[in-house]
């Protein structure tokens, strides 16, 4: 067993313990992604992607990819904490540039809603090829309630991912009655049903879309810029910090979700429906649980998304953005949380930063994405086997 | 509302299940044989269309001016261009993927899909503009009473159904037909009896694609246009109607291309909302039919291994 050095013996790297190890990844990595998110010229973007690819090869080689995962099993509250300080640190460092911070943010809220694509698929099996769909309504409900209601945009957060959860009970029959292909297809429909409709309802502004209040917290309004040491920040700064929270908290949800029994419920289903049945497992029920889970996390990425863009349109939703989903979790690797951060960030950043490529950028990534499913078919991070004893270390 | 609209649409509507149906016929085969499902289905249909109306320009340089002469060559070269595509496409990325889970297939065809979608937008000269497609066929048309009975529209659709009976002749009537369905129902049982296994999916693929390419001819012939972003909603409807009908049937496919014709015709003319809605409702009665019948209207005769 490749797992059992490990957790057994103390995996050091160049001498180093785990947690070093851990916390120089992850300044390292941060460090990386603010200049990857500040890079302008081509060339720039190019010599940081070799950077990239000849670091994982040399950590591959070296080891220090096992200390890393070593500093994440064992040392898991001090590296989440060094992850979140890094994640504030670099939207700090951002501060003034409003590019860099929306593609942060959307990064962020992408993961939020690939995580719940990620329960839904990635622990229960079940494809769900709607989630712009989900993610729209969660916008459109931020669009319709900021401007016809005076609810705090807080509690609409929290509505839009309700709203979500709801409309996708109409779909709950078919979706759970039905397999694989079958299941596909119900989605796909609501997907394409979903857009179609947005572009001939008037009501919802038809292809022109709805323009979307923004995101108030206690009287302090989020489209101001806030000042700190005499230097004005970005709006987006607010987003940022929101949008962090928002993904902190799926990210730990996820987590929990998959160490609990009922994360080991919904594995069951996914792996064998009929013998989980014979165990007692109410299948019907882990999977409306993780359906719903699922989108309410889906719906509220999206009206978060709304409210920072302060625009929302049919063509932002369409069939396309659902395989954009569906591609950062597949890349990721199924049911794996940190692989999905971080194919959310390559999916969304990468396309922006090679402007060169700008009209070829679609094709690159398709064939991009094909290459890697040929080659790589369990993702960048592929999920690990179940620890029996969840947190278990040997030696302690 | 006069006869004379309702036979304008229910013409229309027979014209679209056809192509539908022509769609979905190629997602049901490669599932038989292959238990996949290829999403580039609808970009390979504009592919063929694309095929047809380069063969019209080659044509047209090469002073051929027959119509009738176009049209054969035109669809020929499409048909024959696209099958051999499709033949490609199933030896190189399908065949290789056949084990893996069946989502990444999902993707992977999907991901073909986009590429060939952006490939022709941007090799194909001046390919992000729609093309005007020729009106190859006759033109003319006979008054009843407020019916105008256009004469392509009837030669579409016999030809267009004559195609679907002559791919259930060669599914049900010939050796070919027998060993695609032998290895539908059983892979190995099917090779110890001496089918050549690789062979029959690529003829498959290669069959399913030729009629996607008849229907991406179709199309241009009948709405004299022909874009590179034709073959999404194609395909999307196409592979709803498979689902519907019931999978690796063929005649669920045919059933379920015209039952998604005939919803948006209803769609766009029986019911009091604007005919706009036509796509949602079609797409709403597709999801109620899955959670009425969620293997398709013609099931699977199928069991679960355990």
């Amino acid at each position: 067993m490749s797992r059992a050095p490990l957790t057994a013996t103390p995996t050091t790297w160049l001498g180093l313990p785990p947690l070093a190890v851990g916390v120089l990844f992850v300044v390292l990595a941060s460090t990386y992604a603010w200049l990857f998110l500040h890079a302008e010229s081509e060339p720039e973007v190019l010599v940081l992607l070799a950077v990239a690819a000849v670091a994982a090869v040399i950590g591959g080689r070296t080891g220090a990819d096992r200390a890393l995962s070593s500093a994440m099993t064992r040392h898991s509250g001090a590296m989440n904490g060094v992850i979140v300080l890094s994640v504030v640190a670099v939207i700090f460092l951002l501060g003034t540039e409003h590019f860099p911070l929306l593609m942060l943010t959307t990064v962020l809220l992408y993961v939020t809603a690939a995580l719940g694509l990620n329960i839904q698929f990635g622990y229960t099996g079940m494809v769900n090829f709607a989630g712009a769909a989900f993610f729209g309504i969660g916008a459109y409900t931020a669009a319709v309630m900021t401007a016809h209601t005076s609810i705090p945009p807080l509690l609409i957060l929290v509505l839009g991912g309700v709203m979500s959860a709801l409309i996708g009970f109409i779909l709950v029959i078919p979706v759970v009655r039905t397999r694989g292909h079958y299941s596909a297809v119900v989605t796909i429909a609501f997907a394409v049903l979903f857009k179609t409709f947005l572009e001939v309802n008037d009501i919802l502004g038809g292809p022109q879309g709805l323009m979307v209040g923004s995101m108030t917290i206690l009287g302090w309004d989020f489209n101001n810029s806030p000042v700190l040491f005499g230097i004005e920040l970005s709006f987006y700064v607010n987003y940022a910090l929101l949008g962090a929270t928002l993904a902190v908290v799926a990210f730990m949800f996820t987590r929990r979700l998959e160490r609990s029994w009922l994360g080991l419920t919904l594995d069951s289903v996914r792996l064998d429906e009929t013998a989980s049945a014979c165990f007692g497992i109410g299948v019907t029920r882990a999977k409306v649980l993780a359906f719903t889970i699922g989108n309410v996390m889906t719906g509220i990425a999206g009206t978060l998304y709304g409210m920072m863009v302060s625009f929302v349109a049919p063509t932002s939703f369409t069939f396309a953005d659902s395989l954009l989903l569906v591609a950062i979790v597949l890349l990721g690797g199924m049911g794996s949380p940190w692989g999905t951060a971080l194919a959310a960030f390559i999916v969304i950043v990468l396309p922006e930063k090679l402007q060169i490529i700008q009209e070829y950028r679609f094709l690159l990534f398709s064939v991009l994405v094909i290459a890697m499913l040929l080659f790589r078919p369990d993702g960048l991070l592929p999920r690990k086997v179940r620890d029996y004893v969840p947190g278990w270390r040997a030696d302690t | 509302m006069d006869i004379g609209l309702l036979g304008q649409y229910l013409a229309n509507g027979i014209i679209l299940g056809t192509m539908y149906a022509l769609v979905a016929v190629g997602f049901t085969l490669f599932f038989g044989v292959l238990d996949v499902i290829k999403f580039s289905h609808g970009d390979v249909l504009m592919l063929g269309a694309f095929t047809g109306f380069t063969a019209f320009l080659g044509l047209e340089a090469a002073g051929v001016a027959d119509p009738w002469v176009q049209v054969v060559a035109v669809t020929l070269v499409a048909v024959a261009g696209t099958a051999f595509i499709g033949a490609v496409i199933a030896r190189y990325l399908v065949l290789p993927l056949k084990s893996a889970p069946p989502l990444n297939i999902l993707l992977v065809t999907l991901m073909l899909g986009t590429a060939i979608r952006e490939a022709v937008r941007l090799f194909y000269p001046d390919g992000s503009n729609p093309k005007p497609f020729p009106a190859l066929l006759p033109t003319s048309s006979t008054d009843l009473g407020n019916f105008t009975l256009r004469a392509d529209s009837v030669i579409l659709v016999s030809v267009g159904l004559a195609v679907i009976f002559g791919l259930h002749l060669l599914i049900n009537r010939t050796r070919l037909g027998l060993a695609i369905r032998a290895v539908a129902q059983d892979e190995e049982t099917a090779k110890t009896m001496g089918i050549n296994y690789t062979m029959i999916v690529l003829v498959t693929f290669a069959i399913g694609s030729g009629a996607a390419a008849f229907a991406g001819i179709m199309n241009g012939l009948y709405y004299n246009e022909v874009n590179f972003g034709m073959g999404l909603l194609l395909g999307l409807i196409g592979f709803s109607s498979a689902i519907v009908g019931g999978l690796g049937n063929l005649y669920g496919a045919i059933l379920g291309g015209f039952l998604f014709a005939a919803l948006q015709t209803i769609g766009a003319v029986a019911l009091p909302f604007a005919s706009a809605y036509k796509d949602v409702f079609a797409f709403g009665v597709v999801i109620a039919v899955m959670a009425w019948k969620p293997t398709g209207l013609i099931a699977e005769r199928t069991s679960d291994r355990v």
